[in-house]
């Protein structure tokens, strides 16, 4: 093998490798994983996260599956964290909004306005019944 | 299709003897049956280190950390979390506080860790070269062989301060420019994996995790000192280790990073692997290279050193595995990045196989100068069972004991010599309160004079005397004059011993003298082991008061000696009893009493 041969190997594995461990994982890509995301086309979202982070050669996102976050009407549904943007929860993530998504929101800082939801959780919370004082 | 997910199974020899094998033949049926084939790799890695929790299988992108795996488990793991995306909750790592741990961050046995040396155990494929290269594999000896001539090569580990992970902690840069100025025709470089210390699997993990940069590592040693063959001594009790070495050289000669003209910079480098036998002596490296040669392994006297007249009497380098190891990232991050980590004269990280009476168990890897406590408590989770701490083991049969208030120390070379210790090749055994410590240094200096090769008087003679007196003391028969003697003999044994293994052979005794004088003294004195340890010091009877009579003890008894009838109170006849604690250990009602 040349020293040509040996650099081209390191640079194709390195991608790969770079999935596998941790370093600089600042962006966070959560996808909703609940039966009905599922039925609803999540796996395809998620494929498609992979492939255009992995074409475009955005490293520093961690893709993580949870279960069902609740937005049954608007499956599938994923949520983005990344410094310099807040925490957005975007709904009817099909393939093509994943990739909208990895060019405006996580390339360009721009929100994809129209599959934005907001994130009312924390408000649910609040009004638990038995939890309130 | 892309890969989405990956499973990286560990393939340790602790996981391995736990079915992790079958585990990741059941993951990788698993993803075909669910048509997940060529969407997620199984990949199997080297040790993750946190043993205690083994088999343990790891879920990428989402690092999902499941531990005690079972064959069984590999199906729902796939339905559930590859397929579904929900991880199975109830394999995840729970934290002592019954947190469940969502990753690797979470769990504290990882937080204090730096990993250098096992950078890519538990990441990595260790027969697959190109996942090695992907990880910054061979840059370093591509950077060696083209870009530094080998005094830089050397100059770059004396700024790194990289002293030999033996034991010793021998400056490595002094001992390559040693064998390098050397005039020869031939040199040689060995790699040291005679791993033999009780309790201790470091160098094995590393060679079974990563055995490229150990590969790696010795080319650039040839290549820093002017050899162009080199050997790895490793002991044939090590299987996997050898298997996978095995492969990795057959890998890296096919791809000509081993062999003639590596890369095409005209350097040639070959390894031949030798196995030893398993003879503790066998580490030493006098002895190393008589076995090598096909020599009985006995120790010859220094100088001259094996730098000077080593292997078939040409300059031969030895170093340990760990010290290897470290080579690779030295010459890609610079030596200053590695002088950065550690203490004043102890650089970079050192692993240690951490066992004994402690929650974690497992390899763990700290920047030099982590505190005892640190270890003990903060990674390994304190003391099993809720039993108090009293000492830590380090440096195996070399080495000596740590007490409770040296728990604060920094640890590296020098503090653990002055505490009587060593770093040895990096065992810490933790003792509870229910260990004896006579009979933990009992147990060492078997091994010791059992594995000791007889050539030189100090050794052979000494080391059994100071046996047959421990022997005395816990059997009762010790005398006060007896410390005295054995601190004698110690003495003389560490002066006069032709190799390091009689040199050291005293150490757990005299450090213990030194720790633990009050519990010499209660054998002697007082003919009593606190711990219970020592059977001829301990006697059993039965509370008449707690005692119901219920005859189980007497049934469990394999000498008959316990007399009484249903619902009296039983008796022990002391004079025929073995004292194998059966009836204690089957006593229900506490009624058997230990003094």
């Amino acid at each position: 093998m040349t020293l040509q041969e040996l650099r081209a190997m390191r640079e194709k594995g390195q991608q790969a490798m770079d999935r596998r461990v941790g370093g600089d994982k600042s962006i966070e890509i959560i996808v909703g994983m609940g039966t009905c995301g599922i039925a609803a086309g999540a796996k395809e979202a998620l494929n498609a996260f992979i492939d255009e982070l992995n074409s475009k050669d955005v490293r520093n996102v961690v893709i993580k599956q949870v279960g069902c976050m609740g937005f049954c009407h608007s499956e599938p549904t994923v949520e983005i964290k990344m410094e310099g943007m807040p925490d957005i929860i975007y709904g009817n993530v099909d393939a093509n909004v994943a990739r909208t998504i990895v060019h405006s929101h996580i390339l360009e800082k721009k929100l994809v306005d129209n599959h934005v939801f907001d994130k009312p959780a924390l408000d649910i919370l609040k009004r638990t019944p038995g939890k309130e004082k | 299709m892309a890969l989405n997910n990956f499973c990286l199974v560990c393939g340790g020899t602790g996981c391995e003897s736990s079915k992790a094998d079958e585990i990741f033949k059941n993951l990788k049926k698993a993803a075909a049956d669910h048509g997940l084939a060529d969407q997620v790799q199984v990949v199997k890695t080297g040790c993750f280190g946190f043993c205690e929790k083994g088999p343990i299988v790891k879920i990428l992108p989402d690092e999902s950390f499941y531990v005690e795996v079972k064959p069984e488990d590999a199906e729902k793991i796939v339905a559930e979390h590859l397929v579904k995306g929900r991880p199975v909750q109830g394999l995840l790592y729970k934290t002592p506080e019954q947190v469940t741990a969502k990753s690797e961050e979470d769990i504290e046995f990882y937080q204090k860790q730096i990993r250098i040396v096992l950078r890519n155990c538990g990441i990595i494929n260790p027969e697959d070269v190109q996942e090695y290269i992907a990880r910054d594999g061979y840059l370093a000896l591509e950077k060696v062989l083209f870009e530094m001539s080998p005094e830089q090569v050397i100059e770059e580990l004396k700024k790194s301060g990289l002293r030999g992970r033996g034991g010793a902690g021998y400056p490595t840069w002094l001992k390559w420019t040693n064998t390098r100025k050397t005039q020869a025709d031939q040199r040689y470089v060995i790699c040291n994996a005679d791993e033999g210390d009780p309790g201790a699997y470091m160098d094995r993990s590393t060679l079974e995790g990563d055995p490229h940069s150990v590969l790696e590592a010795m080319t650039i040693a040839g290549y820093a000192q002017g050899a162009s063959r080199g050997f790895v001594y490793i002991r044939a009790e090590y299987p996997l280790a050898i298997h996978r070495l095995e492969v990795a050289m057959k890998q890296s000669r096919e791809m000509g990073l081993m062999g003639k003209n590596i890369l095409g910079s005209g350097f040639d480098f070959d390894i031949e692997i030798r196995l030893g036998a398993g003879a503790f002596v066998c580490g030493e490296e006098t002895a190393l290279i008589q076995s090598i040669e096909g020599k009985r392994g006995m120790p010859v006297p220094k100088p001259p050193f094996p730098s000077v007249s080593g292997l078939w009497g040409k300059p031969t380098s030895i170093n340990n595995v760990e010290t290897f190891a470290n080579i690779p990232v030295i010459i890609n991050k610079g030596g200053d990045w590695f002088a950065s980590i550690g203490t004043a004269t102890s650089k970079g990280t050192k692993v240690f196989a951490l066992t004994g009476a402690i929650n974690n168990s497992g390899l763990v890897e700290v920047p030099m100068g982590t505190t005892l406590r640190e270890i003990v408590y903060d990674i390994g989770g304190g003391i099993k069972n809720g039993k108090g701490f009293k000492a830590v083991q380090s440096g195996g049969p070399s080495g000596g004991v740590l007490p409770a208030s040296l728990l604060d120390v920094p640890i590296d070379y020098e503090s653990l010599t002055k505490a009587g210790s060593m770093m040895g090749s990096g065992g810490l055994i933790v003792l509870s309160e229910a260990d004896c410590i006579i009979d933990v240094v009992k147990f060492y200096l078997d091994f010791s004079v059992e594995e000791s090769c007889g050539k030189c008087a100090p050794c052979r003679i000494g080391g059994r005397k100071l046996l047959n007196i421990l022997e005395k003391i816990t059997k009762g028969k010790g005398t006060v004059e007896d410390i005295a003697t054995m601190e004698q003999i110690g003495f003389a044994m560490q002066r006069a011993s032709l190799c390091m293994l009689g040199g050291t052979t005293p150490n757990p005794i005299l450090s213990t003298i030194r720790f633990f004088k009050d519990e010499y003294l209660e054998h002697i004195e007082n003919k009593k082991c606190r711990a219970g340890k020592c059977k001829d010091l301990v006697t059993y009877s039965i509370d008449k008061e707690k005692c119901i009579g219920c005859t189980v003890c007497a049934r469990k008894c394999p000498v008959n000696c316990i007399a009484g009838d249903r619902k009296v109170p039983h008796e022990i006849d002391a004079s025929k009893c073995i004292k194998c604690g059966a009836c204690f250990d089957s006593c229900k009602f506490g009624a058997v009493l230990v003094s």
